[in-house]
């Protein structure tokens, strides 16, 4: 008898502890692309996200972060369905995501039903996300398509002699942030743009596109990702094109470097501009790289991060390191948090971070050239480093608004 | 092919044993009265993810696939554009409605832009429905096959109208009388309200003299043409009033997630549709909403079944793949064939042979 009363009692105390304890946990959310076309992006973005949680610890102050993750298909519809299952089910407070560029949009719409929790984007990249009516509660600490363009069009006029160059991307707003950023340098330098071709997310069959690209130019320039980049290499190769490549941000990343096969070959040589570039000697990315490489076995990883890798792991430090300065106090509907979010300058591994009045990034910008490492893996090799990189690329806020949103047809190809 | 005979196997009996009935046969159900009850109190049980989430999601899935079995089971029609339908009328609420989009959006009032996208989104339908009677069993699938698919990629690629793959993004939601009609609660009992009057819609005019003669025309279209029936007639103004339910599902689901892009319509969420009426059953009425909830079930929960149970969340397709298989394979009429033969054997015992209302 006695002895099933203490029994009880350590029971009860055991579950009065755990219940204390629970309060002292906040939940986050996460979603990533862990299906369709962007699954390997997905997947390495998680990766990034973990490394983060390796480094920095799930601690803040006496509380413990609790995450719970959510797989969309680079869709908004699935984006939107993930957060507010995220919100409604799971009951999160914080939120980081997405990954892809319309989710980004989407999501950051939704924010604004949210006003009280924080959103932190994962890995998106399309400019209108933060441009154009941001939400007061969505923070995002990397730059987006254009910033990470910036440097690409300049360096293939002037030290590659590039005159005239041809488009193949896909038909959403993250490409076309991308080409965005892309034109507006290459041709305020005095470059032509002859053809812009847009296929849709997750076309397999390039055959008519292949059929249709231009012989009389300089370059092509490719802002696919994921299985598209893949398919598209592999029937290029098959159909002969020895064409000079130019590359987006996610086209020249591991997650299409290192993909098996031989059709990646045909990247080697091709000059390309980022947010990141894998050799770089800087001994925050060096560390970086060797975090990533510690925390997965090499079968299960990428010789090196990819650029959403690294996207997760800034966005998670910003997180966390802004919870850690308000004590994890997400009290008054998170105001310390967010004023906390917006302040901190981060010293991300691919260099210094910092938001503006529309809570998006400024940072620093690669352009690279891919080489193959002797042994048979790619890498992207920096070229060129430009630091400070704003939304509006260096141009006077008036004089960018009028260049219009990025979409198929905007910028046109003329100096601003 | 398969798909119809099945369907017009099975139907048969139940149809017959309705006709000396001409009454509701709900009404002595016992069952019918508890399920009804739950559904009205289910903003006191369930909190707001479970409310519109799990219970809203399949009403508006279920009143989807309801239409493609007032077609399928009734009409001996498979079609695979019912989804389209409905997400003609969602992306019609939001051009002519309000949204996020200014330069696209029209701006109506939902009054307006409601009717607009009910009576857009059936003509939509009954042309398709127009084109897809000259054909028959397989060649119904593939051309609404073909109308869905066209109508994704068209999405996808139109900028002017549909905003491409960004889609539509902060739809309005109507507010009148102070009520934000898209808070949890009432939005539940609008989409309740919906569901039921299409699932009695549709229950009314299986008995109706315009059901009974399009069953007459799926079990023997040329018996019905010799009677004088028109029987192209018949299977157009069915599309229609299945147009009509899509359609008013679409503007519940545009609503529901405030944006509509082309991932919505893709050929994936076409055949979903199909699925869950076959699962449910396309004998009944019923078949599409319990299909649509085993599906909304699964599609939620399936990720963090695998998680808690130690597996690889990564293969919660394979679950979800897994389920609906096993209950396709035991009962080839879905989960409302796997109730009737349990009736059926529970009554057996009891020596209690000939019940004609083994339909419940």
């Amino acid at each position: 008898m006695l002895r099933g009363s203490v029994g009880l009692i350590a029971l009860s105390s055991l579950l009065f502890s755990g219940t204390a304890f629970a309060q002292e946990k906040i939940k986050v959310g996460v979603t990533a692309t862990l299906e369709g076309t962007y699954t390997v992006l997905g997947e390495d973005g998680i990766r990034g996200f973990q490394t983060a949680l390796n480094v920095l610890g799930k601690k803040v102050g006496d509380k413990e972060l609790e995450f719970v993750i959510a797989s969309t298909d680079a869709t908004p519809d699935s984006a939107v369905r993930a957060v507010r299952k995220l919100i409604e089910q799971d009951k999160v407070q914080i939120l980081l995501s997405p990954l892809s560029g319309d989710e980004g949009i989407a999501v950051k719409n939704f924010a604004k039903t949210h006003p009280e929790l924080t959103f932190i984007n994962a890995a998106s990249g399309a400019q209108e996300t933060t441009y154009v009516d941001p939400a007061p509660n969505f923070f995002r600490y990397n730059m987006d398509g254009a910033q990470w363009q910036v440097g690409l069009g300049k360096y293939a006029y002037d030290e590659k002699k590039y005159r005239k160059i041809a488009t193949v991307g896909e038909d959403y707003s993250f490409i076309y942030t991308q080409v965005f950023g892309l034109v507006l340098e290459f041709c305020g330098a005095g470059g032509q743009v002859t053809n812009r071709q847009w296929v849709p997310l997750g076309t397999k069959d390039f055959a008519s596109v292949i059929a249709a690209l231009p012989d009389d130019v300089d370059a092509i320039y490719l802002g696919l990702g994921g299985a598209d980049a893949v398919n598209f290499l592999n029937q290029y190769q098959q159909a002969g094109g020895k064409a000079h490549l130019m590359g987006g941000s996610i086209m020249i990343d591991q997650t299409i470097l290192s993909s098996k096969g031989n059709a990646k070959n045909a990247l080697v040589g091709t000059l390309a501009a980022s947010g990141q570039a894998d050799t770089w000697e800087d001994p925050g990315w060096q560390k970086f790289v060797k975090d990533y490489q510690d925390a997965f076995p090499p079968n299960k990883r990428f010789p090196s991060p990819s650029l959403l890798a690294t996207n997760y792991y800034g966005s998670t430090m910003a997180l966390i390191l802004a919870l850690r300065q308000v004590n994890g106090d997400l009290s008054d509907n998170q105001s310390k948090y967010k004023a906390a979010l917006a302040k901190i300058e981060l010293d991300a591994p691919n260099g210094k971070i910092k938001l503006d009045a529309n809570r998006q990034a400024i940072g620093t910008n690669f352009v690279t050239e891919v080489v193959d490492d002797g042994k048979g893996a790619l890498f992207s090799k920096v070229v060129k480093v430009i630091p400070n990189v704003n939304q509006t690329l260096g141009y006077d806020p008036a004089v960018f608004a009028k260049i219009g949103l990025p979409s198929r047809t905007v910028p046109e190809c003329k100096k601003y | 092919m398969s798909l119809a005979h099945d369907a017009r196997v099975a139907v048969r009996p139940a149809a017959e044993a309705q006709r000396p009935a001409q009454t509701w046969p709900e009404v002595n159900n016992p069952a019918a009265w508890i399920v009804a009850v739950i559904l009205l109190i289910m903003p006191l049980i369930a909190n707001g993810f479970f409310l519109i989430e799990i219970f809203a999601t399949t009403l508006i899935l279920g009143t989807i696939a309801l239409s493609l079995m007032l077609l399928a089971g009734y009409g001996g029609m498979v079609s695979l554009m019912q989804l389209t339908i409905a997400g003609f009328s969602a992306y019609m609420v939001a051009v002519f409605g309000i949204s996020g989009n200014a330069n696209i959006s029209l701006g109506w009032p939902w009054w307006l832009a409601v009717p607009m996208a009910l009576a857009l989104a059936t003509i939509f339908g009954t042309l398709g429905g127009a084109l897809a009677v000259r054909t028959e069993g397989i060649y119904t699938i593939m051309i609404t096959l073909a109308i869905g698919a066209a109508f994704y990629y068209f999405t996808n690629q139109n900028w002017a109208i549909f905003n491409g793959h960004t889609g539509i993004n902060t739809v309005g939601t109507p507010h009148f009388w102070g009520v934000d009609w898209r808070a949890d609660i009432p939005f539940y009992y609008i989409v309740l309200a919906v569901g039921a009057l299409c699932y009695f819609a549709v229950d009314y005019i299986s008995r109706a003299p315009f059901g009974l003669a399009l069953q007459g025309v799926r079990d023997n279209p040329r018996r019905m043409a010799a009677l004088g029936f028109n029987v192209n007639a018949h299977r157009i103004a069915a599309y229609a009033v299945a147009s009509f339910i899509a359609a008013l599902a679409g503007v519940l689901q545009v609503w529901n997630y405030r944006q509509i892009s082309p991932g919505s319509v893709s050929v994936n969420a076409c055949i979903d549709i199909l699925i869950i009426a076959i699962v449910g059953g396309i004998t009944r009425p019923i078949g599409p909403y319990i299909g649509a909830l085993i599906f909304v079930l699964l599609r939620t929960f399936a990720l963090d079944f695998l998680v808690k149970i130690g597996l690889d969340g990564n293969r919660f397709r394979l679950l979800i793949g897994l389920g609906f298989l096993a209950i396709v394979f035991w009962s080839s009429d879905g989960v409302i064939g796997l109730w009737q033969r349990w009736r059926q054997s529970q009554r057996r015992p009891a020596d209690r042979p000939g019940g004609g209302r083994s339909h419940g």
